[in-house]
């Protein structure tokens, strides 16, 4: 099978709110695959649907050759979910989390421990093993989530924003941790509003806004096809403002997007050269710097800018 | 197999709550005696050396029954509505569950069985204390009086799934004090635990027959001082139908709360 996860058509409507308006998307096993969107995207909604907890509106979705409509234990016991919102169980220990948490899918008593020691291990908590889960420190908790999301060797592991909130620490810790899962042939989906966070470990993006798929592609493509190598930032005051845009936009190609009080231009095929020499008498207020994801996401999602 | 999408993977959160109560086994098993010593004590013996129940038998044991009905009832209701609203809503319990191959479904059975099992748990309490006093007070007059065991499991299933009903449509924890004014309150007071029910006003005799707890409580009864008539077949049927009618409710009302 060429697909670990195939949605046609995917719809999730509440009332009359559509949170997912008809997408397709496939990932490939030992895929890292990131869906990106501000909240209120789509993006929890679609990676609910896939771990079967929140019934499709419409459109089908398969994981692992399974209906999610139909399947869902079977769908449920191969994945592992790493939720937004903490939600260990606050009245066991660390080691009584994993132990019930592998009851759950069945998993007999002594590889359950030897289960959770492999996890605690891997994810440096085996001190914390008789530990009240309150009294662990925010990074911690998480580095926890995602043991106890491993406990039964999933097939895929389902992240749900699993870095907000942490320190840069914490951060880097869990991502080494994710890249160490990735290698050891675990399909991974993400979802993420942080730009840095898809960049560093995503092999796939699809970009999601108000339940729509705007772009999908490797982070590579997706910023040489829509905003091209580099970018210009302006952050000028009120009268110098329009003088820049006038002067920007007698060059071709290039795309204003204005994001609160600063101004990118994008445009893949522009000679940024001659163009900064002409805004030279702007100073610090115009820089142009490398493209980033979150140019793609401001260039995807953006009104524009006198269009 | 499955019932109502309940299969026995429900049992998975029955032994969850088992090791919770375990783990805090000194505040979970010690305190549940507490309140029937003292209903025993206090009403049993201090109100009753008031009562005149016109024969031979001691207020204590007459009270005694009542005691095993309306405690299991507490504790089951306790435990799927404040406690199940705190494991859903404030701990995530539910949603860690659910993420795992338990449906709603076996969450809120497992829930609602482990209810009825401290509701069990409760009877074997009190079964020990009215021991203590059966010497002097002739309380538990039959081998019988055991079936308040499992008797209790079932008032756990009927009041259980009643609280677990409520709490599917719980908006706050202060909603709960609806839930003990309008519905517990009345069930403890008025379903015959403390006298008997003809003492009442014709009225509400008459509603208090329509309170799953009288039923429980004739059991109990007959159970205890060895007196079983056919009649008690019609209060098993009718606490099994109360049983099921709110199980399902419960499951049905649950599913629109978390399945969204």
């Amino acid at each position: 099978m060429s697909e670990i996860i195939s949605a046609k058509g995917l719809y999730k409507r509440f009332g009359n709110l559509v949170a997912v308006d008809r997408i397709d998307f496939s990932v490939k096993p030992g895929e890292f695959f990131g869906l990106l969107g501000p909240n209120g995207a789509g993006k929890t909604s679609t990676i609910r649907m896939i771990s079967c907890v929140s019934p499709l509106s419409g459109g089908q979705l398969l994981v692992d050759g399974m209906d999610v409509t139909k399947q869902g234990r079977a769908i449920k016991a191969l994945l592992g979910v790493v939720p937004q919102e903490e939600n260990l169980d606050p009245d066991l220990s660390v080691a009584q989390n994993l132990a019930v948490f592998a009851r759950y899918f069945d998993i007999p008593a002594p590889e359950a421990r030897r289960r959770a020691e492999e996890v605690l291990d891997l994810f440096q908590l085996q001190d914390k093993h008789d530990e009240i889960v309150d009294n662990l420190s925010g990074g911690m908790k998480r580095r926890l989530i995602v043991a106890r999301a491993l406990i039964n060797n999933p097939k895929i592991l389902v992240l749900d924003e699993p870095t907000t909130g942490l320190d840069p620490q914490a951060r880097h810790l869990v991502w080494q941790k994710l890249r160490l899962l990735k290698s050891q042939g675990i399909t991974m989906l993400l979802t993420t509003h942080y730009m840095e966070e898809a960049a560093h470990l995503c092999d796939h993006l699809v970009v999601m806004h108000l339940g729509r798929i705007l772009a999908q592609g490797t982070p590579q493509e997706l910023i040489a096809e829509h905003v091209g190598r580099q970018v210009l930032e302006m952050r000028l005051t009120d009268g110098r403002r329009e003088e820049a845009i006038d002067l920007v936009r007698r060059h071709d190609g290039v795309k204003l997007e204005d994001v609160e009080d600063v101004i990118y231009a994008f445009g893949a095929s522009e000679n940024w050269e001659q163009l900064m020499e002409e805004l030279a008498p702007f100073g610090e207020g115009v820089r142009l710097r490398d493209a980033t994801l979150e140019d793609v996401f401001l260039e995807l999602t953006g009104r524009g800018l006198y269009e | 197999m499955s019932v109502m999408g309940v299969s026995y993977r429900s049992y998975r959160v029955w032994q969850r709550n088992r090791d919770v109560v375990l783990r805090l086994w000194f505040v979970e098993l010690v305190p549940p005696i507490v309140g029937p010593l003292i209903m025993m004590s206090a009403l049993g013996l201090g109100l009753g050396a008031f009562v005149e129940l016109g024969g031979d038998q001691a207020y204590i044991a007459f009270l005694t029954p009542g005691i095993l009905s309306i405690f299991p009832m507490l504790w089951a209701m306790f435990d799927c509505g404040w406690g199940a609203y705190g494991r859903m809503n404030m701990q995530g319990v539910y949603d860690a569950v659910i993420a795992t191959p338990l449906n709603v479904e076996d969450v809120i059975a497992g829930e609602i069985f482990f209810g009825a099992s401290r509701g069990a748990l409760q009877a074997v309490h009190i079964l020990i204390a009215a021991s203590l006093f059966t010497p002097a007070y002739d309380i538990l007059q039959s081998p019988l009086a055991v079936l308040a065991i499992p008797n209790a499991f079932l008032a756990g299933l009927i009041f259980g799934s009643l609280a677990m009903s409520f709490t599917s449509i719980a908006p706050s924890m202060s909603a709960y004090n609806f839930l003990f004014a309008f519905v517990i309150n009345p069930l403890f007071w008025f379903g015959g635990a403390f006298y008997p029910l003809e003492r009442l006003p014709d009225g509400l005799e008459i509603l208090a027959h329509f309170l799953p707890i009288t039923h429980i409580v004739q059991i109990n009864r007959g159970l205890v001082e060895g007196d079983m008539h056919w009649s008690h077949l019609g209060n098993l049927a009718v606490a099994l139908a109360f049983a099921a009618a709110f199980f399902a409710l419960a499951i049905l009302s649950m599913r629109r709360r978390l399945i969204k």
